[in-house]
């Protein structure tokens, strides 16, 4: 089975891809090094190396149970919190693996942001909501709450719809604002990474599409990665991608590489729609 | 087996055959008389509940009045009999068990369902607390008489301290004005080791009703908060805990309601029977202005309770005092009706700010 860095290693040292923006070459963001994760008895991961480069988008790709989701939780350790739950091997954020004793859980996952499938706005005001991740980190300064409410709203490109209700229930809002909301929620404490696990996978098409712009623009700024199974929408918005299957990274490469000539059989398969 | 015409062309011509219609009507017919059965029974405890209310109240007409909830009792003459004793009684037994059992079981519930892994211990605690639930109240009267009002001969001019060490300890703070302790040890027959008894004999329902609570908000909302970087008591104390306040209220509510008419333990600890004081002599606002001490008194002060009081009327050989016992349960079911109806209004307080 090729979950090979050797395939990967390449892009590391490439500068720009075609028609992006971006000139300084890709640098590592989060590295894993034969990661295995296991719950309980039943092992979910299987040797997973792979780099994430900072600032773009990596998207998670495979079937149903493949281990994609479980991968993108072991980046800011929310796995920590199943019961049973074990890992070998090692998750490196800018050199520094987060599983060593003396790694703050907290501030880990106040850098390494999270997004989740289910919008899940507190029952809180908008504002509330925001402001969340700041308060409980101690901040207490008015100004200050409302400048970052402010700016992570006008980051999650949420601000004019919600300006003037800020103090308004955040379940009052529809299904794709909601989502920008946990979005702007995720930006305001601050993270250079941002998780998303299916972040449009129960949003209609129009909201889809906003949540895709946004992903655009915030990748200037962040490192994402994105699980998704719709594999269009990796192809439109990520600019790597790995292929997940049976808990076994097959391939990781550029977006456009893996979709039009994938180097492994199974992968050809998984895009081409013969099974999953 | 012959068709009936007349369901046929009404449910169409589209149906196949009459099989399908009559196993409709079957199910309609079991369906209306299940609903009928639920109906009646509803209606048969609410009927119950009506004449037992009725009967009740129009004994006491002419009885409750301003007299009777503001004298304490009298043995001769039910005219001068009064309340106030039990009112008083209760409403500290009542308070003090609140302020006993609901952060106790509020914690416990916490614990098991958010801190505790599952092994052997945390699994046999939580099959015992729906046995405990079930305890019969006169186990908790005994329970409550060894471990509170005796402390099971510890303290005292004879206990077990003194037998072993010679030093003896009869309590805490001396009180010139009382000429006693106003922390006896042991309790004794007094407001506290009450309250502390019923707190036990409501615990499992708080924690149950809790812990029910707690499971009930979605992990999805625990693991947004985490994944902001809380820490798992901000997760609780700012997310957990106010989403699931309505559902721990409900414990609460019917904790109290045993609570409150609960007889069988406090006479089991020695709750009297005729009591001509309110607890640490505080009949009124007033009183707690003028001798504020009475309110570290008062806990450990002996007393009365409504159910006691009541009983106590029930069996006078004066035909009047059936009367007084009327006017008593009036007033014990005001007292229960506007309690729960507090519960219910911070429980709709909260629940307004939540909708899944």
């Amino acid at each position: 089975m090729a979950n090979t860095a050797s395939s990967f290693s390449g892009l590391v040292k490439r500068p720009a891809l075609g028609g992006e923006s971006l000139k300084e070459p890709r640098v590592a963001k989060i590295e894993s090094r034969s990661l295995c994760f296991y719950y309980g008895e039943s092992q979910a991961l299987h040797e997973i190396s792979m780099t994430i480069p900072e600032r773009s988008v990596t998207a998670l790709i495979g079937p149903s149970g493949c281990g994609k989701s479980t991968f993108l939780r072991t980046l800011n350790r929310m796995n920590d919190i199943v019961e049973g739950a074990r890992h070998s091997g090692s998750v490196l954020l800018e050199g520094q693996d987060i599983y060593a004793g003396d790694v703050d859980v907290v501030a880990l996952r106040k850098q390494v942001g999270m997004v989740f499938q289910k919008s899940t706005p507190f029952p809180k005001s908008i504002f509330d909501n925001v402001a969340y991740g700041p308060r409980i980190g101690g901040l207490r300064d008015k100004e200050k709450l409302r400048e970052i409410v402010e700016s992570s709203l006008k980051r999650a490109a949420l601000w004019k719809e919600v300006q003037d209700r800020l103090h308004d229930s955040a379940l009052a809002l529809s299904g794709g604002q909601q989502q920008r909301l946990c979005i702007a929620r995720a930006l305001a404490t601050g993270p250079d990474v941002l998780l998303m696990d299916e972040p449009a996978s129960a949003l209609d098409p129009a909201s889809t599409a906003r949540i895709e712009d946004l992903i655009f623009e915030l990748k200037e700024a962040y490192t994402i990665v994105i699980v998704t199974h719709n594999m269009q929408q990796a192809a439109r918005v990520s600019d790597f991608t790995a292929f997940f299957l049976k808990g076994v990274m097959v391939e990781i490469g550029d977006t456009e590489q893996i979709f039009t000539n994938p180097k492994e059989k199974q992968t050809q398969d998984y895009i081409t729609g013969r099974f999953g | 087996m012959t068709t009936e015409p007349g369901i046929v062309s009404e449910s169409g011509a589209a149906v196949p055959a009459a099989k399908g219609s009559r196993l409709k009507q079957n199910g309609r017919q079991e369906s209306w008389l299940f609903a009928g059965l639920c109906r009646a029974a509803v209606w048969f405890s609410i009927a119950i509940l009506i004449v037992l209310l009725v009967a009740v109240t129009k004994n006491s007409i002419g009885w409750l009045d301003w007299q009777f909830l503001t004298s304490f009792d009298s043995a001769r003459f039910p005219q001068k009999a009064g309340i106030l004793a039990g009112l008083l009684g209760t409403a500290w037994v009542i308070g003090l068990t609140i302020l006993f059992a609901v952060p106790i079981g509020v914690g416990a519930a916490i614990y098991l369902e958010e801190y505790a892994t599952d092994n052997w211990l945390n699994r046999l605690i939580r099959l015992n607390l729906a046995n405990l639930a079930g305890v019969p109240s006169i186990v908790y009267g005994i329970l409550g008489l060894t471990v509170f009002v005796r402390m099971f001969g510890f303290f005292g001019p004879q206990g077990i301290l003194y037998r072993w060490t010679g030093w003896e300890l009869n309590g805490f703070f001396w009180s010139e004005h009382y000429q006693q302790y106003l922390i006896p040890l042991p309790f004794g027959r007094v407001v506290m080791s009450g309250a502390l008894t019923l707190a036990l004999l409501i615990l499992p329902v708080v924690i149950i009703a809790s812990q029910e609570a707690l499971r009930a908000i979605p992990a999805s909302l625990r693991h947004a908060s985490l994944a902001l970087g809380a820490t798992r008591w901000q997760t609780i104390r700012h997310q957990v805990l106010p989403a699931s306040i309505p559902g721990i209220m409900t414990g609460v509510i019917l904790g109290i309601s045993r609570a409150i008419g609960e007889t069988a333990p406090l006479v089991m600890l020695g709750a009297m029977t005729f009591v001509y004081f309110a607890p640490g002599n505080l009949d009124s606002l007033s009183d707690v202005a003028q001798h504020p001490e009475g309110l570290i008194k008062a806990p450990f002060d002996t007393f009365t309770v409504m159910p006691i009081q009541i009983f106590n009327w029930v069996r006078q050989s004066k035909e009047e005092f059936k009367y007084v016992a009327a006017a008593g349960i009036v007033v014990l079911l005001a007292i229960l009706l506007v309690l729960n109806g507090l519960a219910i209004l911070i429980r709709n307080r909260y629940s307004k700010h939540l909708h899944w």
